[in-house]
């Protein structure tokens, strides 16, 4: 057993377990944050996908010794970490709604995660990039094209509310509606 | 007008707490035996204005907790808004709570709006006798009822106390549907906001105070046994239990899922591999071909194919063994209490867990309480109750909630699998190729038959609603012979009409090939006359048939050619009452085929929410392309090889088509539809695959058979 210390969605975590623990099941089973799921505990289907200093990584694979220090980000704490107000949900939870996403829903928090680490290095998408970022997710209930779509939507909304920060930024009348 | 009969019975009472309940009795689509009024779902609308609906199927991703209340709601005119859902678990109050065989609908369809309607007219005539004014000059509207002339009204749950005095209408006029206001629409899915939020609980989620985690070591050898173990090594920190469970699995059980998953790789076990040590794949298959010279019992018959001369061209078909492989792992929490036992299984056969589990345990069914979590998928693998007898076992030897957590090999490898199955077909042509007797012999080992269910007149109960005829053919016969097999059989999303399908529509491809004709065209032929085809307690209709393929001909621009390089294949085939017709688009890359487009075409009656219909068809369709292409078990020294997600490789997104979706409008009952677009799949993709390379595909998946 081994004391390790990680931060979990912006808060400071003790942790008391034996330090080759994959991170997936500490988050789950001592930290309770099950919204990371258990897929294949190989790295083949990204169900349990979380962020380490920003980076997607596969939580059932790497041992919680390994991110001993760093900053994690589970899908709980997804939307504080990239600045929406508590309550709010993430742009990309907020697509997924939109285009209907899920059907059975259990790979979705995996995918939104991979997601989001791919909208935060790369804005704007293309249909490749897409492929090339989510091919490590799975989902059974086949919901791939309205996950490409959802991405698409979330990354139009966050372009646009960017052009209207910077309206605001620079000083020009907010509220004209529409602009694109 | 509709009279409700004594079966579909409505009762209405005074809830607990005053307020309006209707109980309604649902048949199952294999039909009633029982003859007790039995409800099997709840509406009850309280007076601070809620009204619940209690949905007694699983969700497992197919939109059970949007559409069946919505299906109600719209009888009884409610406020969409103001819908709660409540799943029900386990019950003796209930009908049969399968869920399973794309019924769910078309079973529930017509209890449930009787239901919603006998509710709203119970609150009208509530609300006339407050006002003293006749029944006929009140409506109900978005969850009021009104009267026009004087401009009042009074919310459902102002009226819920008094409606529930009254006696229930004898008979309900439903609404017709170009009245619908939530039936036919898009309305979004109610579990989506807390499916992406992480909040949504899964069997697997589900946490009891004090609860251990415990992981099976089950014995790797089909129908093999524990001889001894050894669990020195295997108790490391947090292990706490080590013991037999059954005859063929050892539990490891520990504070953490972690030191139960260590434990058990720690664990020395000698096994007693039983009588199947020998067993292979190719042994499967050699025993189906041995099998398959027998005369089969008859599924369909028109004319005599038998007497029909003429040219004859016949082919064989095969398909493997495949895995469910739902993205939830098994899992089940126990909590066995001496007099006692309450389950919180991720589940698509409530009911069976309960009388399983009080067998296993020692309780009377009563005594133990079901509850259904969320499931992460479930496409047939949850109709089985291994899991939930697990977990109440494993409780019950440690006398201490547990959940029972299965790895991704352990799904893989202890699986119930699809069939493996040989189609031999064979027909007699007229002189344009077309055939005037055709013969499907289908050689599946029986799911039902296996595991000691009844096979009335040896006919599997699952083939009734998947094996039915496509085509009017005035000489006509589908028979069944089913061998026996150890390896463990289990429905699988489409169940027989997955296979019966490929190996139909292969052979259709093939003879109008050989005829020189398009095979889109050949098809439209065969099913030119309006013919009805009974069978069983489904009559097939060619005219619905054709006009699916006609639907995604046109969506397809069928006769327009294609780019350079592409190609197109079709199928068409109908199960659990639906009509489905599948066009493939493909180019070949390295001698493998990349699926560009589909085009999905249904006819499965009236469309109650058309968002979660072509969510459950490209859904399908994505299922069964993964399927075609990859999708088998095989078995060696009586071992399943495969145990992941490398050796079984479901679709991901990089071979992902655009799947369309059309559906015929229609105004006849709702039919299936979570199953319908699985089986064209295969042959529509091996008949594109055949226009490309001119390779004709006997066996699947693909992939491996090339």
């Amino acid at each position: 057993m081994a004391d390790i210390t990680l931060r979990v969605n912006g808060s400071e975590k003790k942790v008391s377990v034996a330090s080759e623990t994959p991170l997936l099941w500490v988050l789950r089973d001592t930290l309770e944050l099950t919204g990371t799921k258990f897929g294949c505990g190989a790295g083949l289907c990204g169900a349990c996908t979380v962020h380490v200093d920003g980076n997607p990584i596969r939580s059932c694979s790497t041992p919680v010794s390994q991110v001993a220090g760093k900053s994690v980000t589970t899908i709980e704490g997804l939307a504080a970490s990239d600045g929406f107000a508590a309550g709010q949900l993430h742009i990309l939870q907020a697509a997924w709604i939109g285009e209907e996403v899920p059907q059975c829903g259990y790979c979705q928090t995996g995918q939104i995660m991979s997601a989001a680490a791919l909208l935060a290095k790369t804005p704007h998408p293309t249909d490749e990039q897409i492929t090339a970022a989510m091919n490590g997710n799975l989902c059974r209930c086949g919901t791939y094209e309205r996950i490409r779509k959802a991405i698409h939507w979330a990354a139009d909304a966050a372009k646009h509310a960017r052009r209207e920060i910077a309206k605001i930024d620079n000083g020009e009348e907010h509220g004209s509606g529409g602009s694109q | 007008m509709s009279p409700l009969s004594r079966r579909e019975f409505v009762t209405a009472g005074v809830a607990a707490g005053a307020g309006l309940v209707i109980g309604f009795y649902l048949p199952h689509r294999f039909g009633s035996h029982q003859e007790s009024f039995s409800p099997n779902a709840y509406l009850r609308i309280t007076p601070d204005n809620k009204i619940t609906i209690v949905v007694a199927r699983s969700e497992m991703g197919q939109g059970v907790r949007t559409v069946l209340p919505m299906i109600l709601a719209e009888e009884l005119e409610a406020d969409w808004q103001q819908i709660v859902v409540e799943q029900a678990g386990a019950s003796t109050l209930f009908g049969d709570q399968t869920t399973g065989g794309s019924a769910s609908i078309r079973t529930t369809w017509d209890p449930m709006r009787r239901a919603g309607g006998a509710a709203r007219e119970m609150l009208i005539s509530a609300a006339a006798l407050t006002w003293n004014v006749p029944r006929s000059a009140c409506t109900a509207e978005n969850g009021r009822i009104k009267h026009a002339a004087t401009n009042r009204s009074l919310s459902y749950g102002e009226l819920a106390s008094k409606a529930a005095t009254l006696p229930i209408p004898t008979d309900v006029t439903l609404k017709q549907s170009k009245d619908y206001k939530i039936v036919g629409h898009r309305l979004p899915r109610l579990d989506s906001p807390a499916k992406v939020t992480g909040e949504a609980v899964f069997g697997i989620d589900f946490r009891l105070p004090g609860r251990k985690f415990a992981v099976l070591a089950r014995c790797p050898t089909i129908g093999g046994k524990v001889s001894s173990f050894d669990d020195k090594e295997s108790k490391i920190s947090g292990v706490n239990y080590v013991g037999k469970i059954g005859e063929s699995a050892i539990a490891v059980v520990s504070d953490s899922v972690w030191a139960a998953m260590e434990g058990r790789r720690l664990l020395n076990v000698t096994w007693d591999d039983g009588p199947n040590k020998g067993l292979n794949t190719a042994a499967v298959m050699a025993s189906l071909k041995q099998a398959a010279s027998a005369k089969g019992v008859n599924l369909y018959l028109a004319g005599d194919p038998a007497k029909i001369n003429g040219r004859h061209f016949s082919a064989e078909y095969e398909l493997p063994f495949m895995a469910h492989a739902p993205m939830e792992p098994g899992n089940c929490t126990a909590h066995f209490q001496g007099t006692k036992c309450e389950l919180w299984a991720p589940t698509q056969v409530p009911q069976d867990c309960r009388d399983s589990v009080a067998t296993a345990v020692g309780l009377d069914p009563d005594q133990v309480k079901v509850n259904v979590t969320l499931m992460g998928g479930g496409f047939g693998r949850r109709l089985e109750h291994d899991y939930a007898l697990e977990a109440a076992l494993v409780s019950k030897a440690i006398n201490a909630p547990v959940q029972v957590i299965w790895t991704r090999e352990d799904d893989m490898r202890f699986s119930t699998y699809r069939p493996a199955s040989l189609h031999r077909l064979s027909a007699t042509l007229d002189g344009s190729g077309f055939p005037v007797a055709l013969t499907h012999r289908i050689i599946s080992p029986s799911i039902a038959g296996q595991k000691g269910q009844a096979v009335p007149n040896g006919v599997d109960p699952d083939l009734p609603d998947e094996a039915g005829p496509v085509y009017g053919l005035a000489n006509y016969l589908i028979e069944y012979v089913s061998p026996r097999t150890p390896v463990p059989l289990g429905w699988m999303r489409s169940v027989y009409a997955l296979q019966a399908a490929f190996a139909l529509e292969s052979f259709i491809d093939e003879l109008a090939v050989a005829a020189g004709k398009d095979p889109l065209h050949y098809r439209l032929h065969l099913l030119a006359n309006d013919q009805d085809l009974p069978y069983f307690t489904t009559t097939w209709h060619t005219a619905r048939m054709r006009g699916v393929l006609q639907l995604a001909a046109e969506k397809a621009a069928w006769d327009k050619p294609l780019p350079a390089g592409h190609y197109r294949g079709v199928a068409c085939f109908g199960c659990f009452a639906s009509y489905m017709a599948e066009i493939v688009e493909i180019t070949m890359e390295n001698d493998q085929p990349r699926v560009h487009r589909v085009v999905a075409a249904v006819d499965c009656g009236l469309v109650v929410n058309p968002n979660i219909l072509e969510q459950q068809i490209q859904g399908g369709v994505v299922y069964a392309l993964g399927n075609a292409l990859r999708a088998k078990i095989t078995i060696e020294k009586g071992r399943v090889v495969q145990g992941n997600f490398d050796d079984y490789a479901p679709l991901r997104m990089e071979e992902t088509p655009a799947v369309e979706v059309y559906a015929v409008p229609s105004a006849e009952a709702p039919t299936g539809i979570g199953e319908p677009s699985v089986p064209p799949m295969a042959p529509a993709l091996c008949n594109a695959i055949y226009a490309a390379t001119k390779k004709r595909i006997r066996a699947l998946p693909i992939l491996s058979s090339r």
